[in-house]
């Protein structure tokens, strides 16, 4: 059918006219292939008419289907299930298509449904379901934990999955998978039943541009077995970056976070501009910004706001509708505004220290100038030197369109866990059923007979035990259905669908009323009442903790700490990393741009004190300084390949004597300390790098080092190993409260084949220790020229990891006793 | 097993095993502290599967204890028990009785929330509060101790699950559960291997022991 003589078309077109509007080609070639009964992918950036590409398509098939009287049709069943990953953009999307419904005359309805719908609205949709339900991951996940869920999907026509390049790589995007794969299939049944084939379900992914679009479409569509379309918004967007630098680069600092000095140089851009957002890396410096733009420009109050995931999401939501409203001048945010609705007024866009990507990057300017034609301008503000290397490496990745790729995860039987567990809450399942199910999904196509076994094992006998003395109990067997008929383990698992962050969360409250947002219990913890706190741009008194929420009151202190969260840092990608050490050949030799002129007197150092790495070479520094001798590699290759090729080198070096190291790592290189010299030299360097026997050598470090059970921390939410406490149940649950750290210990020393053990050293195997990349980067130094240098002080490209860099693993190839006994006589000496 | 370390407390003689117990020589007695039995049992029961091999290992543990030191009398200092009753007990009921001439004595700690019928049936003698032996006394938090009291006396105690930390040159760091003794005071490390640690502060006065791997280092 051509999609112009349609009725829908018709109607569509005529709506879009009146309102002086044009369809885009993309949109209209992906109405084409809704209609006619197609799966795929819509690469379109936000703000370009990307949820119309897929809304307007169920809308033209729906009236195609209906053309007499499509305005009068109610009651349809669920017609358009939308899957986005943020509750705040439901809101918006759903507004927009409510619009439309109305302007067209129709009788659809919109329902959402996150954490944040009430039950009496949930009963509601279950009894008469919505046309279109706009849905997280999490919850249709507790969709299929109601019993006779596959009613509610039996009219069901589109499956919709807004910002696929978000999810995908995630857990939230194995979610996504496991749950398309079981509506799909459950659609599938029920149809035939009905013999009608007309019902038949597509999925249709929305995704920003990135660098393995092909795979990305082929990992949604994996459970429907077909090929799919990929149809790609060709909008040019031109670029601006403009870097801001200090009146005097001598005087800044090599490392750390000193950007906040540049503070006063931001006021007149968000003066001379409409609406400016101001992107920060992690959340407790958005806080410190927030603070000090008030205190630089007090004029500002009122008209600037502070939006991050941890402040309530009743004040956020407040900052977007104001965004919209052209109610605020400047907005400081992290990547919470990364994803989702436009916002019209912003005109400016700041990035405040390095973006670690290029897609990234790219998102984030596109933030201002949306239509099609118009620039895009984004300024640059380094939060240390060094970083104006990277916004000149930044240009050139723009210029080339490098942009990164998401890698899909793989076996994730945390994830598939807590999925068979919702199943056997709902319906349950039968095994060699599901497993073809499960099979068919891109993230399970490799689980082996004998790994589902072990994975039903797990949950219905639950690994080692004591045969007559256990009393285990989680999923039971019934006539072949896997079920689970314990009605409070079924609350604690619905409770639980979803706690995909780690670190329990607690909720801060004021003690006049009203929440501001969440904070991790790791930081709060620390404190004691009558300190102050800053969260949400508010200096809060801590009163008391009690039951999962901690009670505060404002305070007028000057001096306040400024939380930490965990996570949120992000690792340079391998596209900029190659680009970066590109940049490199140009200092002191072609520093025609501002940035790399700006750099002239620290390259100069440099060379002097050391050498510049050219792309074609590998820079080994040796100093040695009061805490020990420090060996420092700079393969620029970001900060997670560090982590890996620094295990790697630690434990070779370890083979030739026993030593031991602390490594710290950052996006540009890796340090090994030790309190002993580093038998490097020129002798051996070539080997300590070699890919030869890398295998065997990822896996004996990765169980040395400490990656692992940060891994596990995730794996043990998700798999429900960890509960965070329910309300109601909380004294209860208190002798069910272990950490993770202590899981992992018992599981590693008692219970080494446990599935999700195993897990925890895989991931760290695949991604962390991610093979192929470090052999690409080994193979790369093998080919490249190694110089060693012994720098007789700490040289500006070492400085920012000795000082500043993250501090993760430690190595030791020592026997306890005599690294106690060193640490003891060392302590005398002082 | 490696050998315990002697330590001297008011002319007593006290032995502190790698397998995180002491052994009171002149009282012939066993002192221990946070077993926390029946703790693997409690979350398997819930749907957490936690290998029970941790427990196993636990019971064993303190079998290879008594059979080294042949105590007259075992004194758990607090959480002998984790939680409500499961069928973890039992097993610890089946090897109770295997030592009929053994005296067993709690110091009820937070945990110990079983019924005294209970405690009774499985041949153990509970105490609330402080439970003294000359001038040694027992008590499960170290919190609770009496000032008054311990003047002249000393005190065990458990709950706490000491450990330590030792730094050295290169931002080195190493950490151990440990027994942490006072000049008044000891505190237990938690017995069971399904625990763990907090480190707690140190005076110059305090005498720390580590346990590192089936080692006591005095640090």
């Amino acid at each position: 059918m051509r999609l112009q003589t349609t009725k829908g078309y018709r109607v569509i077109e005529q709506w879009l006219t009146a309102k002086a509007f044009e369809p885009f080609a993309f949109q209209t070639e992906a109405w084409q292939h809704i209609i006619n009964g197609e799966s795929g992918l819509v690469n379109a950036p936000t703000g370009c008419g990307k949820t119309f590409s897929v809304f307007l398509g169920a809308v033209i098939q729906f009236i195609n289907e209906y053309p007499k009287d499509y305005t009068q049709q109610k009651n349809n069943g669920l017609q358009l299930l939308w899957i986005t990953p943020l509750r705040a953009l439901a809101k918006d999307i759903g507004r927009a298509m409510e619009e439309v419904i109305t302007e067209l005359g129709m009788q659809w309805s919109v329902g959402i449904r996150n954490g944040d719908t009430n039950t009496a609205e949930r009963q509601k949709q279950k009894r008469n379901m919505p046309e279109v339900l706009i849905i997280t991951p999490e919850s249709l996940h507790l969709v299929l934990a109601q019993k006779n869920y596959p009613e509610l999907f039996s009219h069901l026509k589109i499956i919709a999955i807004d910002e696929w390049h978000e999810l995908m790589g995630s857990k939230r995007g194995v979610q996504v998978e496991l749950a398309l794969s079981r509506i799909v299939n459950c659609c599938s049944i029920q149809n035939s039943k009905v013999k009608s084939k007309k019902n038949k379900v597509v999925v249709w992914g929305i995704s920003a541009t990135i660098g393995n679009l092909e795979e990305a479409k082929d990992v949604l569509l994996a459970s429907l077995q077909t090929e799919g379309i990929i149809i790609k918004a060709k909008l040019d967007k031109n670029i601006v970056v403009e870097s801001i630098l200090p009146d005097e680069i001598e005087k800044y600092p090599w490392a750390g976070h000193l950007g906040i000095k540049l503070a006063d140089k931001l006021i007149p851009i968000i003066e001379n501009s409409k609406t400016t957002l101001i992107f920060i890396n992690t959340r407790g410096m958005s806080e410190t910004w927030y603070q000090t733009l008030l205190t630089v420009a007090p004029q500002l109050a009122g008209a600037i706001a502070l939006h991050h995931g941890s402040i309530e999401q009743e004040l956020r939501l407040w900052v977007e509708d104001a965004l919209h409203t052209e109610k605020l001048k400047a907005v400081v945010c992290t990547s919470s505004l990364d994803l989702g609705v436009d916002f019209r007024p912003v005109d400016t866009v700041i990035q405040v220290g390095s973006p670690k990507g290029i897609a990234r990057f790219l998102q984030r300017a596109g933030r201002s100038g949306h239509r099609p034609g118009e620039t895009s301008k984004i300024y640059f503000l380094p939060t240390h030197s060094l970083e104006l290397l990277e916004v000149a490496a930044l240009k050139t990745a723009i210029k080339e369109m490098a942009i990164e790729s998401k890698e899909p995860m793989l076996l994730c039987f945390d994830v598939l866990l807590q999925f068979l567990c919702t199943l056997a809450i709902s319906d349950g399942f039968e095994a060699n059923e599901l497993f073809r199910e499960i099979k068919s999904t891109y993230c399970f196509a490799d689980i082996t007979e004998t790994e589902w076994q072990e994975v039903l094992q797990h949950l219905t006998i639950g690994g080692k035990a004591l045969q007559q003395y256990d009393e285990y109990k989680k999923v039971e067997i019934e006539n072949g259905v896997y079920r689970i008929t314990n009605r409070r383990i079924a609350m604690r698992h619905r409770m639980h669908i979803g706690t995909i962050v780690s670190d329990a969360m607690l909720k801060v409250k004021l003690m006049s009323g009203g929440f501001i947002g969440v904070i991790e219990e790791w930081f709060i913890s620390r404190l004691e009442p009558g300190e102050v706190f800053t969260l949400a741009g508010r200096n809060l008194e801590l009163v008391a903790i009690k039951d999962m929420t901690v009670m505060v009151r404002k305070s007028s202190a000057k001096k306040s700490i400024v939380p930490s969260w965990m996570g949120g840092r992000m690792s340079l990608t391998a596209n900029l990393g190659r680009i970066l050490r590109e940049t490199f050949n140009k200092a002191l030799v072609d520093e025609d741009e501002i940035e790399l002129k700006s750099l002239h007197g620290l390259f100069e150092l440099q060379q002097t004190l050391s050498h510049i790495p050219r792309d074609n070479e590998l820079l080994i520094e040796q100093v040695e300084d009061k805490n020990g001798f420090h060996l420092v590699v700079y393969p620029f290759e970001g900060r997670q390949v560090h982590e890996a090729m620094s295990a790697i080198l630690a434990y070779r070096i370890g083979q030739i004597m026993p030593i031991t190291f602390s490594i710290s790592m950052n996006d540009y290189g890796f340090e090994l300390l030790s309190d002993q010299t580093v038998p490097v030299d020129d002798s051996n360097v070539r080997e300590l790098f070699t890919d030869k026997d890398l295998l065997l050598d990822i896996q004996k470090s990765v169980n040395n080092t400490e990656m692992a059970k940060r891994k596990f921390r995730d794996i043990a939410v998700i798999g429900g190993l960890i509960f965070q406490g329910m309300p109601g149940e909380k004294k209860k649950a208190r002798h069910l409260q272990s950490s993770a750290s202590l899981l992992f210990k018992v599981f590693d020393e008692y219970d080494p084949n446990n599935l999700l053990l195993k897990q925890a050293y895989n991931e760290v195997l695949v991604q962390q220790m991610d093979e192929v990349r470090l052999r690409h980067a080994l193979n790369r130094i093998s080919n490249s020229k190694i110089i060693l240098t012994f720098p007789e002080q700490i040289t500006p490209l070492s400085f920012p990891i000795i000082v500043d860099g993250l501090n993760r693993n430690n190595y030791s190839s020592e026997k306890l006793e005599d690294r106690i006994k060193k640490m003891q006589a060392q302590l005398e000496k002082l | 097993m490696t050998t315990p370390i002697q330590h001297i407390i008011h002319n007593n003689h006290f032995w502190l095993s790698p397998q995180r117990c002491i052994y009171w020589e002149e009282e012939h007695s066993l002192i221990l502290s946070d077993l926390h039995f029946g703790k693997t049992g409690h979350f398997r029961k819930h749907g957490i599967a936690v290998p029970q091999e941790v427990f196993k290992e636990d019971l064993q543990r303190l079998i290879e204890q008594i059979a080294y030191f042949k105590p007259q009398k075992i004194i758990a200092v607090g959480d002998l028990f984790h939680s409500k009753e499961n069928k973890e007990m039992d097993l610890f009921v089946k090897w109770r009785n295997d030592f009929p001439g053994i005296d067993f004595m709690l110091v009820k700690g937070n945990h110990d929330i079983l019924t005294i019928e209970w405690y009774a049936a499985a041949g153990i003698q509970v105490k609330e509060g402080i439970f003294t032996i000359n001038d040694f006394h027992f008590v499960h938090d170290p919190a609770e101790t009496d000032g008054e009291i311990i003047k002249n006396g000393f005190c065990f105690s458990g709950h706490i699950h000491p450990g330590v930390h030792i730094s050295g040159l290169g931002k080195q760091g190493l950490s151990f559960p440990c027994f942490h003794f006072t000049k008044t005071q000891a505190i237990l490390p938690a017995f069971s291997k399904f625990s763990g640690y907090v480190i707690l502060p140190r005076k110059k006065t305090d005498n720390v022991f580590a346990i590192v791997e089936e080692k006591i280092i005095k640090l």
